[in-house]
């Protein structure tokens, strides 16, 4: 488990000076999975083989001398919904039960470049719909602080598996939360990256203008450097920003001197865990103390963001899953009288009830008769939200709040009740509206459960949002806590 | 506005979904419920707010017209439930 406590710069100079081999790294990684995933279950599919191959392979080079990337020969976990060719890509549905990609998602392509090793597929919410894992159709992950209680989601099996020292990261998904939540749940650092900065080819669509592909890590210098490999242009996708990628490592300066930080009050309004606050309270004297200052802000249309998110991300879902069909790939029904019968028949018995809630909405909300009064409705109260962020970053650097308004929750807790659970991400949706970067960093614990720290920032100046969570951690010691596996 | 079974229906029909009756009923009520949830919406004044599509100040993306190299066939039809002579093979569409 130290082994797995490491910063990815300690393991890489350990790998450079010989003290450690690929193998072994890897091995560990294995063994560790061993170990815990009977109890957490965060993959779903396994890439132990071809690991195993390429570590050998990578310790031949090692050999060799010569200059090597940060992220060589580290073991990382992808997400289910990210394409990896000739590995399973389920989205952990029953629909792709059987999918084996023949392509690689940009940022899985970047990450080979960056010869880190990819140990398997993690768990999820069926196509990233839901925020505790409970959706996968396969089984639920659970939090390794308190296997009672659920990781968050939907890139749960993600923060799980680093938060049990399975691998040294994973990249995540978020739409509206699902990385920061799962992250918070888990007592490590989830990034959400601005919209666009991080390729979506490869990433299974769910809603095309919120989804963003992020790393979670165990400290914010490894996010950092995650970051630094998959960020930057790609003509795949083309909402792609063509932007230069600066050097987010240099950024981690430690000083946050005369950064000035709104906190919303919406954020630490009614239905927020007493515990919760009282840990954001003390993160920003933690932030005075280092010569920043704060002021309570407002995002006055925060009360309409989660309206507003499932209108729309519904929609955009109901669009994008219009591709499973049982034509091209996925699971085909049996025994269809004819075409249209077939789609309806794989489609039944592929997606799971979440994922037909929400194309359920979203159809209705794209329906004739009914487009105007709720999706452009939606669409026009995204702009205000937006618009929110634009006004408070006028006069400040950063916001700074929650990341979930609670612990995590027990499984089973808040399933059957879609609207409940929708509230959950509150302080996470509207930063995804707005299509601005953020992190989530562990500030506190209550009740042996991780307490997450959002730290907002304004579009593409994932640095500054970087500086600000690296400076925190310095200060404290919350992200060296583990859970007790 | 409430929905009722029969919109549900209407809805899955479009949708392409077969619901089971338990399903629909399910769906009635969880969808009213997001629905009038989603009604405080309307208690904004939108008339003279812009539509947010997407954050990013880009439109239509274009590339070079250019021959490129698409995925061999063979491997696309990996994937594929049925085949017959390199495509894929569906059930009729025509009566």
């Amino acid at each position: 488990m130290a082994l797995f406590d490491l910063r990815l710069q300690d393991v890489h100079n350990k790998l450079n000076k010989k003290e450690l081999s690929v193998t072994e790294l890897v091995d560990a990684s294995y063994s560790r999975i061993g170990e815990t995933d009977s109890e957490i279950k965060a993959f779903i599919t396994l890439n132990e083989e071809n690991a195993k191959q390429q570590a050998a392979a990578l310790d031949k080079q090692l050999q060799d001398g010569g200059e090597r990337g940060l992220l060589f020969g580290l073991p990382a976990g992808i997400k289910d919904n990210i394409v990896t060719e000739g590995l399973l890509t389920t989205c952990a549905s029953q629909f792709l039960s059987n999918y084996n990609p023949i392509y690689d998602a940009t940022s899985v392509r970047k990450l080979k470049a960056a010869q880190s090793v990819t140990i398997g597929k993690l768990n999820m919410d069926e196509f990233a719909m839901g925020g505790s894992n409970e959706n996968s159709s396969y089984f639920p992950t659970r939090n390794p602080w308190n296997t009672e209680f659920v990781p968050g989601g939907s890139s749960g099996g993600s923060a799980a598996s680093v938060a049990a020292g399975q691998v040294y990261f994973a990249l995540g998904s978020d739409t509206g939360g699902s990385i920061r939540q799962p992250a918070a749940y888990c007592g490590i650092v989830g990034l959400k990256p601005t919209y666009g900065l991080v390729s979506r080819f490869g990433l299974v669509a769910f809603a095309s203008s919120l989804d963003q592909i992020g790393p979670l890590t165990k400290n914010v210098e490894d996010s950092a450097y995650v970051l630094q490999a998959i960020a930057g242009y790609d003509a795949s996708d083309s909402t792609s920003a063509n932007v230069d990628i600066p050097d987010y490592t240099s950024a981690l300066s430690g000083d946050v001197k005369g950064l000035r930080i709104g906190v919303p009050k919406e954020y630490l309004g009614a239905g927020i865990d007493p515990r919760v606050k009282e840990a954001v309270m003390k993160a920003l004297q933690v932030y005075e103390s280092m010569g920043a200052t704060w002021e309570e802000v407002s995002l006055p249309h925060t009360d309409y963001a989660i309206a507003t998110y499932y209108l729309l991300a519904s929609s955009e879902a109901s669009s994008n899953l219009a591709r499973f069909d049982g034509v091209r790939y996925g699971v085909r029904a049996d025994d269809a009288a004819n075409l249209i019968d077939m789609y309806r028949k794989s489609r039944s018995q592929g997606f799971g009830p979440e994922v037909k809630r929400r194309i359920m909405l979203g159809t209705y909300a794209l329906s004739s008769g009914y487009y105007d009064a709720y999706y452009l409705k939606a669409q026009k109260v995204r702009t205000l939200i937006k618009q929110d962020f634009d006004q408070v970053f006028e006069k400040f650097d950063l916001i700074i709040g929650p990341t979930a308004p609670t612990p995590a929750f027990r499984l089973g807790e808040q399933v059957g009740d879609p609207l409940t659970m929708y509230l959950n991400d509150i302080c996470t949706i509207p930063v995804s509206l707005a299509g601005i970067p953020a992190i989530s960093v562990p500030c506190g614990i209550a009740d042996g459960l991780p307490i997450g720290l959002q730290i907002i920032g304004k579009a593409f100046d994932e640095s500054t949002v970087l500086r600000a969570a690296h400076a925190y951690e310095q200060q404290t010691e919350h992200h060296k806590l583990r859970p007790q596996l | 506005m409430s929905i009722t079974i029969q919109d549900v229906e209407h809805v899955a029909r479009l949708a392409r979904l077969e619901l089971t009756d338990g399903e629909k009923s399910q769906f009635t009520e969880q969808l009213n419920a997001i629905l009038k949830y989603a009604e405080k919406l309307n208690s904004l004044d939108t008339d003279n707010v812009e539509p947010t599509s997407h954050v990013l100040p880009i439109t239509n993306v274009m590339r070079d017209d250019v021959e490129r190299q698409s995925l061999p066939i063979e491997k696309v039809l990996l994937n594929a439930p049925d085949e017959e002579d390199g495509q894929i093979k569906v059930p009729a569409v025509l009566e």
